[in-house]
């Protein structure tokens, strides 16, 4: 009887519970049935997300409601973060198990860790309180490391997952460091007690809130990789297998933006004027240094990582217009870049043989007359990034600059674009490698496993439809803010 | 006035006391037959004396790891004690979750042999 009164007060948090159980239930398994079926832990996994995916859908539409003493709440934002997390996070997981097997990494370690960091990630986007949202992040960055590390004969591997470490820590200490100035300014730790003494605007004219707001921006910009905290990013996204890249370059990602609207959108919603100045910087150092350097990178896996910083300066620029249309832009931006960035790294892991990566441009040279499809998918995954029409990534980056133009910041768009059209470069290059360029000698070509072909034909085609159909996920993003 | 500092004096003494005689007892009464092992300093599992930047076996931090969790939890579990009256079923249930996770945690670890010395 009392332990169903528990559970009746939790009911918010349903998605969370569900998944720290089933998480438990991969770990158990893995122990005891993987020499009957060594698969067991990867199908239970991709069970609980599905579940996690029907639980957060059907909340979708729910009012919010809070639990555990109002440290946690649950609303529609949350929930379809909620959703794209673990849809994004099946994926990978869906990408990784042909490499897992092929060159022997632990199956069981590696989806066990996945879950937690999703875990970590949910709670990032549904906690209402300082504290339990920094321990969501922790929760979702410690599996992470060791996630890099499990190859543990590859050196690159564990420079990688020890440079993210370090950095992370740094990331993770500063933000810490921010809370507690921000505690010292409000005196509270809860979110919407934050707001209230925010809005009565006397704590905030003091150098000891502009210190806290400083701290916390820069944490939050070393976990986006955002110029010029991005130092990290492309090392860790070289070192890193590809099977750990494309997971933690997509979910996190969604789950660092819920964590930012915490902070600067429902803390301090009235001081938007305050925290705006840093991020437009952070945008456009983002999309200057991404695009640029990205152009003279010889390897894919880092040329990605370059792209993804400068996306993340897009993403912010629907963060720097501060308006509901802003935020709702920054939302699709961000959906959008995690499909584009797990059909990238998805190819490279899929094109892997034998274990070694095919992380190199010239690994796609004359892909098209090797595997037409795959070529197509890749054309359409580098057009999206560029953002061309009909892609998705042409809407995230129109809805963005939209945003951006209706508060007046006309010139700032307008650096945006020229950005893009550096970052058009590298992207058409790719197209042009695999093209246009002879294969260099008859190397002969991985056999794909089927479950990855039809998962990345899904995402690939997911670009394309959702560019010609943009209309559903704009009004679901638009909705969540109203 | 300084009589009221007897009984620290008192407690002073027994204290003193308590602590000396055993040890006097242990060394009239006990066997001795030192060696050179046992009159060594006491180092857990070194050799007492050499240079401190040795390869450590890296058993001893997994041991070391798996040891402080359970040590924390014990942290963990002495104020829930203390204050189970007014925290109620929610604390109770709360922490029983919590030793769940644990107990979790503790079947991977013993399952995979991380206890196990060889």
């Amino acid at each position: 009887m009392y332990l169903s009164t528990f559970f009746a007060n939790a009911t918010p948090a349903l998605p969370e519970i569900a998944l720290l159980s089933m998480t438990c239930i991969v770990l158990l398994a893995d122990l005891f049935f993987s020499r009957l079926c060594p698969r067991i832990p990867y199908y239970l996994t991709q069970l609980a997300l599905l579940g996690v995916i029907c639980l957060s859908l059907c909340a979708l539409n729910k009012p919010q409601t809070s639990a555990f003493f109002g440290m946690f709440m649950a609303d529609p934002l949350s929930s379809l973060l909620n959703v794209f997390i673990c849809l994004t996070s099946l994926f990978s997981f869906l990408y990784a198990r042909s490499f897992l097997e092929e060159t022997k990494m632990p199956l069981g370690e590696y989806y066990t860790l996945g879950l937690f960091s999703v875990l970590g990630m949910m709670l990032m986007v549904s906690s209402q309180n300082f504290l339990p949202l920094f321990l969501g992040l922790e929760l979702q960055s410690l599996p992470l490391y060791a996630m890099i590390a499990l190859r543990r004969s590859s050196g690159i591997a564990s420079e990688a997952a020890m440079k993210y470490f370090i950095m992370g820590s740094l990331a993770s200490a500063m933000l810490l460091y921010g809370i507690s100035l921000l505690y010292g300014v409000t005196h509270s730790l809860s979110i919407s007690e934050a707001a209230i003494i925010f809005s009565q605007g006397t704590a905030t004219h003091n150098t000891v809130f502009a210190c806290a707001l400083v701290f916390i921006i820069a944490g939050i910009a070393f976990k986006f990789g955002a110029a010029p905290f991005h130092a990290w990013a492309p090392d860790v996204y070289q070192g890193a297998p590809s099977i750990v890249t494309l997971f933690l370059g997509s979910a996190p990602k969604i789950a660092m933006l819920g964590f930012t609207f915490k902070f600067l959108v429902q803390a301090m919603p009235t001081l938007q004027t305050q925290w705006q100045l840093f991020f437009i910087i952070l945008a456009v150092l983002s999309m200057a240094l991404g695009n640029i350097v990205a152009v003279v990178q010889t390897n894919f896996k880092r040329m990605l990582a370059y792209s993804s910083i400068s996306h993340m300066g897009y993403m912010l620029l629907g963060l720097i217009s501060g308006t509901q249309a802003g935020y709702a832009a920054a939302t699709f931006y961000i959906i959008a870049y995690a499909f584009m960035t797990l059909a990238g790294f998805a190819m490279i892991a899929l094109l892997s043989k034998a274990g070694v990566e095919a992380e190199s441009i010239k690994d796609f040279q004359g892909l098209n007359y090797k595997h037409p499809w795959l070529a197509f998918l890749v054309m359409v995954v580098m057009f999206s990034m560029a953002g061309v029409p009909p892609t998705i990534g042409f809407f995230a980056k129109l809805s963005v600059l939209q945003a951006l133009v209706q508060v007046d910041l006309v010139w700032l768009a307008a650096l945006a674009l020229i950005f893009s059209v550096i970052g058009a470069y590298y992207y058409i290059a790719v197209i042009k490698t695999m093209y246009f360029d002879q294969p260099e000698k008859s190397t002969p070509f991985p056999t794909l496993p089927l479950d990855a072909t039809i998962a990345i034909s899904v995402n690939g085609l997911l670009l394309l439809i959702l560019g010609l159909f943009p209309s559903g996920l704009i009004e679901l993003c638009n909705k969540v803010f109203l | 006035m300084l009589g009221q500092y007897l009984p620290i004096l008192i407690f002073i003494l027994l204290g003193i006391v308590m602590g000396v005689l055993p040890i006097l007892g242990g060394w009239i009464l006990g066997p001795k037959k030192p060696n050179k092992e046992k009159l060594a300093a006491y180092e857990c599992g070194f050799p007492a004396f050499e240079d401190a930047r040795l390869p450590f076996d890296v058993r001893y931090y997994l041991v070391a790891i798996l040891f402080i969790i359970f040590d924390l939890e014990t942290a963990f579990f002495v104020p829930w004690a203390v204050v189970l009256n007014d925290i109620g079923w929610f604390g109770f249930w709360a922490m029983m979750i919590f030793l769940g996770l644990l107990v979790i945690g503790f079947i991977y670890e013993w399952k995979k042999g991380a206890l196990e010395w060889e």
